[in-house]
C-alpha cells in the first residue's frame, strides 16, 4: 500500500472499568479501500467505531484522518471532517419521515432546507428507498431502517464510512441488494471500514480484513490470508466451542 | 408552611440564635436545628420513598404523589372523625386504604398510559397530573376547601424536652415510622420473592417475561407499596399539620428534588436525600427569613446535579 | 422546484411538490382562522366572552412557545413560568420607574428572558430527562421565592400598572377588550409563523433530530447543546413576550400571578392536548382547554365543590390516555402499522 492512509488508528486502548475491550489497536485505512473488521462477539469491534466516530475517546491512543490528529474532535465534528456511521443496533428518528431523516444528514453540509432536501431525494434514490421517502422511519422495516441509516450517513458526504453490521437479520437476497450497494458507495470514492459478522458476505467483498480477538489485532492481510490464519482459526472456533 | 409545631419550635430556634448572635449559639440551639431538621427530613424521606419505588420499578414519575399525600391525610381525618380512635391505631388502615387505591391507580390509569406508542412519557406525566387534579376536586367535594386539623390525639401538641431539646412528639413519632418503613422496604427488596421480582422487573423487563414473573401484579403491588408508603407519611402528617386540599403540592415538589437529589431509582438515596433536605431547610430557616426557607434546598439540588448529574446515588 | 428536481426521480420529483403544497396549504388554513378570529369579537360583543378569547390566544401563543424547546426539541420544561414572568416584571417595572413603553418593555423582557435562558441552559442542558425537569421547576420555584421578597418590584403586594391615557402607544385600553384581542391573535399568528418557517429549516431539522435520538444526531454533525440553547432562547423570547401582554392585560401582577408554577403547567398542557410538536397541536389544545377551564370555574367552581377540577383533571387523563399523539390525531394521517411482510416496502 503506497497511498497514504486516509485513517489511522494509532496505539488505542479503551477500558470501561476492569474490562479492556481495545487493547493498542492500530490499523491503518488507504484511502478507497473496503476494509473489513471481524472478530467474535465481544472483541471489540463496535467499541474500536465508536471511538473512531468519535463518541466517546480512546483511554489511551489517537485518531489520525487524513494527515490531522482528531482524537480531540467529537462526534458532530468528526462527521464533519467526513466520518460518517451507521449505529450495530439501529437508532432512526422514528417520528420524522425517512426523507427528514435524510435530511438531517445532509445539514451538515448546507443551511438550506430546499438543497438538504434535494440532496436527501438523491441518496434515497442511490440507495433505492425513494419509494418509502414519505414514510415514518418508524413505520419501516428492519431492513429498510438499515437502509435508511445507511442514506442518512452518505447525505453527510463522507470521506470514511463506518459500517456496523449491517447485513445482520437480512435475508439472503437482501444482503446480496447490501453488497451491491456497498460496492456503489465505493465507486462514488468513499472509503468504507465495516464490521460484519457473516464471513461469507464479507470475505468476497473487502478488499482486505482485520480480526479482531479480546480487543487486540489478532491478524491482519487480504481475506485470503486472514482465513488462513492459524490463530484466527483458532479464535473462531474457540469462540464456537464456548458458545 | 402552615406547619403548627414545626413554626413554633422555628421561632424558638430563631429566638436563641438571636439571642446569643449567630456566631455565639449555644450548642442547645444548633442541636435543635440539627434534629428538628432530622426528623423533618425522614418524614421527608418516607413521602419520596414511594415515589422512588415506582420510578425505580418502571420509570414513571407519578405527578399525583402530592395529592396521595392529601388522600391520606383526609382519610386519617375521616376515619378520626368516624371512629373516635386515635390516629395512632388507625395508621395501619390508612397505609391499607392507601395501598388500594395505588393498586387501583396502576390498574385504571397507569397501565393504561404505558401502552401508549407515542409520546409515552408525556402521557404519563400527564395522566398522573390529570388523576392529581381530579383527585384535589374530590377532596374539594366531600371535605371542602377548607383547612382541617385533627384535635386533641395522643401525641399532637406534645414536646419532649431532650436537655433543652424540644423534640414534638408527632415528628418523632414520625421519624420513627421513617426508620421502620425503610428497614421494612428493606427486608422486603432483599429478603423476599416480590423483592427478587421488584429486582427483576427493574433490570430488564424482557428477561422477567421468560423467567415467568408476572409483571402487572409486580406492578400493581409496586404501586400498592408506593401509595401505602406515602400513606404512613400521610397518617403522621395529619396530626400536626392542616388538612386542605392543596396539601400536597408543596411536598411533592419537595418530593421530586428528594428523589432527584438522591438519584431516581435509588431508594435508599431518598433516605439520605431527605434527611439532607430535611437539615438544610432547618438551617435556611434560620439564617433566611422563614418564606424563604426554600432556597436553600434548591440551590443543594441545583448545585449537586451540576456536579452529579444523575443524583447522589442514582446510576439510571 | 422545478430546476431543483432535476436529476431526482419522478416520484421523488412528486412528493416534493407535495410537501410544498402541503406548506402553503398550512398558510392558506392560517390566513382563513384568522380572519374568522378576527370577525368573531365584532360579533360576540359579551365581556366575559371577549375575555375568554383573549385567554385562549394568549395561551395559543405562550403554549405554542413552550412548543418549540418541549414539543420539536424534546426538553420538557415546566419551569417556563420564569420567563413569563421576567416578561410581565420587565416590561411593567420599566413602564413604572421609567415611563417605557410596553412595547419596547416587551422586546426588553424577551431579550431578557433568551439570555437568562442561555445562562441557565449552560448547566442544566447536561441534565437528562426528569432531572432536567425539576431542574427548571426548581429555578422557577426559586424565582418566585426571590420576587416575593425583593422591595424594589413591590415584593408580594407586587405591582399595578399606573392607569395611562388608553392608545396603542401605552397598549392600555380601558375596558375595551378588542384591542387586547387583536393583539393576542397578532401574538398567536406570529409564533405560529416562527414555527412554521422552522418547521422546514436547519433548526427545526435538528431539533427534532435531537428529540427522537441524540446519539444518532451527534454521529450527523448535529451538536446537540447548541441546538438545545437555541430552542430555549427562541422560547424563552416568546414566552416573555406573552408575559408582558399579560400584564398589560391585567394591569397588576405579583410574583404568584406571573410566577406560580401553574402556568408552567398551562404553557405545556395545550400543546400536549393538542398535539406535542406540531404546528396545530398548541391552538387546537388552548382552543378546548382555556374556554373549558374558565366556564367550568364559572359554572361548577363558583361554590368551591371541586367540580371543575374533576372535570378539568377527567379531561387531560382523558385526553392523554385516549389520544396520546394528541387532538391532532383526529385531523392528520396516524403512522401506520409495520408492513405485514418486508417485501411490501421493498419495491423501487
Ligand atoms: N459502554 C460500555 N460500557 C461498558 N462496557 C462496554 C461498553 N461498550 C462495550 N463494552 C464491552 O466491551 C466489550 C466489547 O464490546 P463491543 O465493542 O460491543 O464488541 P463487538 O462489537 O466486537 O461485539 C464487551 O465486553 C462489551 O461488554
Ligand atoms: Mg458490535
Amino acid at each position: 500500500m503506497t497511498a497514504a492512509p486516509i485513517l489511522s488508528v494509532k496505539n488505542v486502548t479503551r477500558r470501561f472499568g476492569g474490562l479492556t475491550a481495545n487493547s493498542d489497536v492500530s490499523i491503518d485505512v488507504p484511502q478507497g479501500e473496503i476494509l473489513g473488521l471481524i472478530g467474535p462477539n465481544g472483541a471489540g469491534k463496535s467499541t474500536l467505531f465508536n471511538i473512531i466516530a468519535g463518541a466517546f475517546p480512546p483511554s489511551e491512543g489517537r485518531i489520525v484522518l487524513n494527515g490531522a490528529d482528531i482524537t480531540g474532535l467529537d462526534a458532530p465534528a468528526r462527521c464533519a471532517a467526513g466520518i460518517a456511521r451507521t449505529f450495530q443496533v439501529v437508532k432512526s428518528f422514528e417520528s420524522m419521515s425517512v426523507i427528514e431523516n435524510v435530511m438531517v444528514g445532509s445539514f451538515v453540509r448546507t443551511a438550506s432546507a430546499a438543497e438538504a432536501r434535494r440532496k436527501a431525494a438523491e441518496v434515497l434514490e442511490f440507495v433505492e428507498l425513494d419509494g418509502r421517502a414519505n414514510a415514518l422511519a418508524g413505520e419501516l422495516t428492519p431492513p429498510e431502517k438499515r437502509r435508511l441509516e445507511m442514506a442518512r450517513a452518505l447525505a453527510t458526504e463522507p470521506k470514511l464510512l463506518l459500517l456496523d453490521e449491517v447485513m445482520t437479520g437480512l435475508t439472503p437476497t437482501e444482503a446480496r441488494k447490501g453488497v451491491a450497494l456497498i460496492r456503489r458507495v465505493r465507486e462514488t470514492g468513499v472509503t468504507i471500514l465495516m464490521v460484519e459478522h457473516v464471513m461469507e458476505i464479507v470475505m468476497p467483498l473487502v478488499d482486505r480484513a482485520v480480526v479482531l480477538h479480546l480487543g487486540k489485532v489478532l491478524s491482519e492481510g487480504t481475506p485470503r490470508q486472514v482465513v488462513a490464519d492459524e490463530a484466527v482459526i483458532n479464535a473462531y472456533l474457540g469462540d464456537r466451542h464456548r458458545a | 408552611m402552615p406547619c403548627r409545631e414545626h413554626r413554633l419550635l422555628r421561632l424558638r430556634v430563631k429566638g436563641l440564635a438571636q439571642d446569643n448572635g449567630l456566631k455565639t449559639m449555644t450548642f442547645q440551639a444548633l442541636a435543635q436545628i440539627v434534629v428538628s431538621g432530622l426528623l423533618m427530613g425522614l418524614i421527608y424521606a418516607l413521602i419520596a420513598a414511594g415515589l422512588s419505588l415506582i420510578f425505580g420499578l418502571m420509570d414513571v414519575v407519578n405527578f399525583a404523589h402530592g395529592e396521595f399525600l392529601m388522600m391520606a391525610m383526609y382519610a386519617m381525618f375521616g376515619l378520626v372523625l368516624a371512629l373516635a380512635v386515635d390516629p395512632v391505631l388507625l395508621m395501619p388502615i390508612v397505609a391499607g386504604l392507601m395501598f388500594a387505591l395505588g393498586a387501583i391507580v396502576y390498574l385504571g390509569v397507569v397501565r393504561h398510559a404505558m401502552r401508549a406508542k407515542v409520546n409515552a412519557g408525556m402521557v404519563q406525566v400527564f395522566a398522573t397530573f390529570g388523576l392529581a387534579i381530579v383527585l384535589r376536586g374530590l377532596a374539594q367535594l366531600f371535605f371542602t376547601p377548607d383547612f382541617r386539623s385533627i384535635p386533641n390525639t395522643w401525641l399532637g401538641g406534645k414536646t419532649l424536652n431532650l436537655g433543652g431539646i424540644f423534640l414534638p412528639w408527632p415528628q418523632l413519632f414520625g421519624g420513627a415510622v421513617s426508620i421502620a418503613a425503610f428497614v421494612g422496604l428493606y427486608l422486603l427488596i432483599s429478603r423476599t420473592d416480590f423483592g427478587r421480582a421488584l429486582a427483576a422487573t427493574r433490570e430488564d423487563a424482557g428477561a422477567v417475561a421468560l423467567v415467568g414473573i408476572d409483571r402487572n401484579k409486580v406492578f400493581t403491588i409496586g404501586w400498592g407499596l408506593g401509595a401505602g408508603l406515602v400513606g404512613l407519611a400521610g397518617s403522621v402528617m395529619a396530626i400536626f399539620f392542616y388538612i386542605h386540599p392543596d396539601v400536597g403540592g408543596p411536598f411533592a415538589l419537595t418530593a421530586y428534588v428528594t428523589v432527584a437529589l438522591g438519584g431516581f431509582g435509588s431508594i435508599f438515596g431518598a433516605l439520605a436525600a431527605g434527611v439532607i433536605i430535611g437539615l438544610i431547610e432547618a438551617i435556611t430557616a434560620t439564617i433566611l427569613p422563614t418564606e424563604m426557607k426554600s432556597l436553600g434546598i434548591y440551590a443543594a439540588y441545583l448545585a449537586v446535579v451540576f456536579v452529579r448529574p444523575r443524583g447522589l446515588f442514582g446510576n439510571i | 422546484m422545478s430546476t431543483q428536481s432535476i436529476g431526482i426521480a419522478a416520484g421523488l420529483a412528486q412528493a416534493n411538490d407535495r410537501f410544498h403544497a402541503a406548506r402553503r396549504r398550512q398558510l392558506m388554513t392560517l390566513v382563513v382562522v384568522v380572519l374568522v378570529i378576527s370577525v368573531l369579537p365584532l360579533l360576540v360583543k359579551d365581556v366575559y366572552l371577549q375575555n375568554i378569547m383573549v385567554l385562549t390566544l394568549m395561551y395559543t401563543a405562550l403554549s405554542q412557545s413552550w412548543n418549540i424547546l418541549g414539543g420539536y426539541c424534546g426538553q420538557i420544561s415546566l419551569g417556563h413560568a420564569i420567563y413569563f414572568g421576567i416578561g410581565a416584571y420587565t416590561s411593567t417595572l420599566l413602564f413604572t420607574k421609567f415611563g417605557v413603553s410596553p412595547w419596547f418593555g416587551m422586546a426588553a423582557g424577551g431579550g431578557i428572558a433568551a439570555l437568562v435562558a442561555l445562562v441557565l441552559g449552560y448547566p442544566f442542558f447536561r441534565l437528562k430527562g426528569h432531572y432536567f425537569t425539576i431542574a427548571t421547576i426548581v429555578v422557577a420555584e426559586a424565582a418566585l421565592v426571590l420576587f416575593l421578597s425583593w422591595p424594589y418590584a413591590g415584593g408580594a403586594l407586587g405591582i399595578q400598572l399606573p392607569a395611562a391615557a388608553d392608545n396603542w402607544a401605552n397598549l392600555q385600553f380601558g375596558r375595551n377588550k378588542l384591542p387586547f384581542i387583536y393583539t393576542a391573535l397578532a401574538l398567536a399568528t406570529i409564533t405560529w409563523l416562527v414555527t412554521w418557517k422552522i418547521e422546514d429549516s436547519r433548526w427545526g431539522y435538528w431539533w427534532r433530530a435531537v428529540k427522537d435520538n441524540p446519539e444518532a444526531a451527534e454521529s450527523l454533525g448535529v451538536v446537540i447543546f447548541n441546538s438545545k440553547m437555541a430552542a430555549a432562547a427562541l422560547s424563552a423570547f416568546f414566552v416573555a413576550v406573552g408575559g408582558s401582554f399579560y400584564a398589560q392585560f391585567v394591569a397588576y401582577i405579583d410574583p404568584d400571578s406571573v410566577l406560580n408554577f401553574h402556568f408552567s403547567l398551562l404553557f405545556a398542557l395545550p400543546a400536549v392536548l393538542g398535539g406535542i410538536g406540531t404546528l396545530w397541536g398548541p391552538a387546537l389544545g388552548a382552543i378546548i382547554l382555556i374556554p373549558l377551564t374558565e366556564f367550568t370555574r364559572s359554572y361548577a367552581g363558583g361554590s368551591g365543590q371541586g367540580i371543575d377540577l374533576i372535570i378539568y383533571g377527567a379531561l387531560i387523563m382523558l385526553i392523554a390516555l385516549w389520544k396520546p399523539e394528541g387532538l391532532i390525531g383526529f385531523f392528520v394521517r396516524q403512522p401506520k402499522p409495520l408492513p405485514a411482510s418486508a417485501d411490501e416496502g421493498a419495491h423501487s
